[in-house]
């Protein structure tokens, strides 16, 4: 993985922007910030203690070519995907997209920092869902309870005891889940499928944009 | 005037005949008003309740009319008799509605009526019909100084509209500051690429003109005269004298480059590769002449990376440079880096920004170059480095708030601009105050300032129009964007404030539009904004002129001289007839055929002052008819109530003020008087620019004569109203009127 991140850097040298802008997904829109703030005044994850780097900032290091410090930013992992600053933006930068964009590029050449709640959650999420063409609920859970060890999950669990017994008991969440029985999706083997394809296409796009 | 016959006419309709007692209002004006004639109508504005007045005009040789209906703003194309003296009682705006409908409130509003047609017709009385201004001028030809895109753009206008032009170029080609771009910012749709400059297009059309006449290489050597009738003199190259007769002038005289000299840290003139916007326009040009890329001009090597450094001595809050935003410079680095980039996309250009301003469709153009891959950063440039071919240009990063620097072949300096707007006349007429008492410094000051001048006017107020902030041209920057205060001599494009070529150019048209106006009203004898149409002039009464000079001194258009014996000598057609010169006079010898000292003194006296155990005080407001009457009308439109002893009576600025008003006000046995006029100062927005101060400067002195008269010295109020204070301005009036009602009634009432 390391080794990607290496050959990136030797592609674009010193040309960040044009790195992002090519192998990031929707980075072709980071030069057309104009640097009006209101992305990160928009953010309701309290940038101030929470980010080292908010969105505007990010965009202004990768056009100031800092690559390492893009890298190793957390800032884009902490996007909720709220899409406050989506909506807000004067410009009409999708600046969710783009942060996505930026962190699943960052994984990719496996510059992700280690152990990210966020990354966690969407790797767990995507493996839960795309597994039974819907989220079992009970599962991701248990995932996300039990990330920090077995003494940590179960504290947590019955935490949220009360929690989970309401909702069972109002119908919302079915513990048969736990053994990966529940709702299914009608055509499983369709999604995998389409799927499959999806993946092979963004594959496909990813391999000739790396050739350019 | 033969035979004075005077009628007023009480209109009945827009619930006036329920909310009042229109038979007790016509006893009025027969018994007080002592009017020969008084009718009453259902509904006077209406085709037949002017056929009424028509009718009395000329069969019973009505001379005066006291139309007691509603405000003088409104119904002005039915209530319009030239050949009379007409006044207007405001019974709607000013009494019915701005009184609630209540039995207790009945005894008020009656009263009130009564007192504003007393006042009506008081004031008809005192009135004549103007006759408008006999010493026109009647030549149509516009003069148009400077022959950039504003100046060409007037002449093209003006002469669309039918009009001759002589078009005066100090240069030896037409096209000013546009003729040196290589290409410049669009102006149509997609607004993503530069353009040609459109110069020789225009050029083209005005050499196949007939209507105009253009002089290269000349200069205003004499501008002698007044509106509708200039006398011109040209110097033109070869030290000959050409004389034109004009009708009106425009100055587009534009701006000059702030000299990049006063920027040694930005290292101008340490390396030829630190250019400003206009040297980089010659390279460009120079380079496309030649096919080839922009060069560096230290080695001449093509350019691999440029940076744009904003605001280089703009927007300077230290006071060392320029204070201003000069409105055009981001568009034209925006532009320029698009030379580079659309050349030759591996170019390296970054605008370093504080706040990157893009009037008109400039946004467009901005994303277009991002788009292209120009690259924006928000900092600021603290120095700027040569080293061999290359320069390092050291910021701080405003947004990550790091100081840092940028490598670049060649660096542009957006220097901004300065006007050419001639010789700031306050600093010339000090420095001839000390030239004449035999300053020799100051003498060649002035002949150094004399050389700068544009119009060269013969005026005793200076040799051309005022300035105003920062050394531009003065305009009315809010609502009359060409108006000067030297009547029909209007100012337009970047000589009046920053901008850009299209904006000049709507700007030069404006300006255009506003000169025709002034010279067809000239040749009529009538006033130019903002009282355009206006027939009456001032008077003087000169057996009564004690030659103190105050009118001429104070008059805020130069309109008036003095001649040989000392005595004013008017200038009708530079008069724009505020009325300043007649608030001046100490000794009221100064008068309007409609306007006088009165005019409104006497419907001072009309109205009718109970006695002081009534507890009904009488508060006089002497309003703006700009923006303070306005307000008043607009707050009855929208039924805002206010207090029934006030009496308003429009005034045509408060520097028409005269004091004997107020004197005779509180004599008379008011309570109060509250003086509405424009804001004054910096931001003024008073109609005739300096009238609202110059009448605030005189009612300063106001609180001696109170003092004197053991009055409280609240009993007289100086308010600034905007025409937009229409929900404030009854509550203002309001407390003030509760202020009076706290102090005892005047002790004068009675006498």
């Amino acid at each position: 993985m390391s080794d990607l991140n290496q050959e990136m850097a030797e592609r674009y040298k010193n040309n960040f922007l044009k790195e992002i802008e090519e192998q990031a997904e929707m980075g072709e829109w980071v030069k057309m910030c104009m640097q009006c703030g209101l992305c990160s005044g928009s953010c309701p994850t309290n940038f101030h203690s929470g980010w080292d780097h908010p969105p505007q900032e990010i965009f202004m290091l990768i056009r100031a070519g800092k690559r390492e410090e893009v890298l190793n930013s957390e800032g884009m992992y902490m996007c909720t995907s709220c899409y406050n600053c989506y909506v807000r933006c004067p410009r009409k930068v999708p600046v969710t997209h783009v942060m996505h964009g930026i962190a699943e590029y960052a994984y990719r050449i496996g510059r992700a920092p280690k152990a990210q709640p966020t990354l966690h959650l969407s790797k767990t999420f995507w493996s839960n869902a795309t597994k039974y063409g819907r989220v079992n609920e009970v599962q991701l859970t248990q995932s996300l309870y039990f990330k920090d060890g077995l003494g940590a999950g179960i504290k947590k669990g019955l935490e949220m005891k009360d929690v989970a017994l309401g909702l069972v008991k109002a119908g919302r969440l079915n513990p048969m889940e736990a053994l990966g029985m529940g709702h299914k999706c009608k055509d499983i083997k369709g999604i995998h499928a389409m799927l499959a394809k999806a993946e092979e296409l963004e594959a496909r796009n990813k391999a000739a944009k790396g050739k350019e | 005037m033969a035979d004075t016959k005077t009628a007023a006419y009480i209109c009945k309709g827009c619930e006036i005949d329920q909310r009042v007692d229109v038979a007790a209002l016509s006893k009025v004006a027969t018994k007080s008003g002592k009017m020969n004639l008084v009718r009453e109508h259902d509904f006077l504005c209406s085709a037949d309740g002017v056929a009424m007045i028509k009718n009395d005009i000329e069969t019973e040789g009505v001379t005066h009319a006291a139309i007691c209906a509603c405000s003088r703003r409104a119904k002005t194309e039915a209530f319009n008799f030239p050949t009379i003296a007409m006044s207007r009682g405001n019974l709607r705006e000013g009494v019915i509605w701005i009184r609630p409908d209540t039995e207790e409130a009945r005894e008020t509003t009656q009263e009130m009526a009564e007192d504003y047609v007393r006042m009506a017709c008081a004031e008809v009385k005192a009135m004549q019909v103007p006759p408008g201004n006999q010493k026109t001028g009647t030549v149509k030809t516009l003069l148009v100084v400077g022959g950039g895109m504003s100046g060409m753009t007037s002449a093209l206008e003006a002469s669309k509209a039918g009009y001759k032009v002589v078009l005066v170029e100090k240069n030896g080609a037409l096209g000013g500051w546009a003729s040196k771009l290589h290409k410049r910012v669009p102006t149509r749709e997609p607004f993503k690429s530069p353009e040609d400059n459109g110069v020789a297009d225009m050029v083209a059309r005005i050499e196949a003109d007939s209507n105009i006449k253009v002089y290269l290489n000349a200069s205003i050597a004499k501008t002698d005269g007044a509106p509708g009738r200039f006398k011109v003199e040209i110097a033109v190259e070869s030290g000959a004298v050409a004389q034109e007769d004009i009708g009106a002038i425009i100055q587009a005289t534009g701006f000059s480059l702030y000299d990049a000299n006063k920027l040694p840290e930005f290292g101008f003139g340490k390396t030829p590769n630190v250019v400003d916007q206009a040297g980089l326009e010659a390279l460009a040009k120079e380079a496309a002449a030649a096919g080839k890329p922009i060069c560096r001009p230290s080695d001449g090597q093509p350019v691999k990376s440029v940076v744009f450094v904003q605001c280089a001595g703009q927007r300077d809050a230290s006071g060392t440079h320029l204070q201003y935003c000069s409105g055009f410079c981001c568009n034209t680095s925006i532009k320029q880096a698009m030379y580079f980039k659309d050349s030759n996309p591996d170019i390296d250009t970054v605008v370093l920004f504080t706040d990157l301003r893009t009037p008109g469709n400039g946004e467009d153009f901005y994303r277009a170059a991002q788009n292209k891959g120009v690259i924006f950063s928000k900092g600021v440039v603290s120095s700027v480095i040569p080293s061999g071919n290359a320069c390092a240009v050291k910021f701080k990063d405003l947004i990550l708030n790091e100081d840092t620097e940028a490598q670049a072949d060649l660096v542009v300096l957006a220097t901004g601009v300065v006007p050419n707007s001639g010789p700031d006349l306050d600093a010339l007429a000090e420095a001839n105050r000390l030239a004449d008492g035999g300053d020799e410094t100051a003498k060649s000051q002035v002949v150094a300032m004399m050389d700068q001048s544009v119009l060269n006017l013969t005026y005793r107020q200076g040799p051309d129009v005022p300035q105003f902030k920062h050394g531009f041209n003065d305009s009315h920057f809010i609502c009359f964007p060409y108006e000067t205060r030297r009547t029909a001599i209007y100012a337009a494009g970047p000589v009046r404030r920053p901008m850009d070529i299209l904006q000049a150019q709507e700007d030069a048209t404006g300006a255009a539009m506003k000169a025709i106006q002034a010279m067809e009203n000239a040749g009529l004898g009538k006033a130019a904004h903002p009282r355009a149409g206006d027939l009456s002039f001032p008077t003087v009464r000169l057996e009564g002129c004690t030659q103190c000079k105050r009118c001429t001194v104070e008059c805020p258009f130069g309109a008036i001289d003095e001649d040989e014996k000392r005595f004013p000598l008017f200038n009708e057609s530079r008069c724009r007839r505020c009325g300043t010169c007649m608030g001046a006079c100490p000794v009221r010898v100064i008068s309007f055929e409609n306007y006088s000292v009165n005019t409104v003194g006497s419907q001072i006296k009309a109205v009718d002052v109970p006695d002081e155990f009534s507890e009904k005080p009488r508060i006089l407001i002497l309003a703006c008819e700009n923006d303070a009457y306005p307000a008043l009308d607009m707050a009855g439109m929208n039924r805002h109530e206010y207090d029934p002893y006030v009496r308003v009576i429009p005034i045509r600025c408060l520097g028409s003020v005269n004091t004997i008003w107020i004197t005779d006000a509180l004599n008379g046995g008011y309570d109060g008087v509250m003086l509405m006029g424009c804001k004054h100062g910096e931001e003024y927005q008073c109609h005739f620019v300096k009238g609202s101060e110059l009448g605030r400067y005189r009612l300063s002195k106001v609180g001696d004569t109170l003092k004197g008269m053991n009055l409280e010295t609240e009993r007289v109020m100086d308010m600034e109203v905007a025409i937009t204070d229409i929900a404030t301005l009854p509550q203002k009036i309001n407390d003030y009127a509760a202020l009076i009602k706290s102090f005892p009634p005047s002790p004068f009432k009675g006498f």
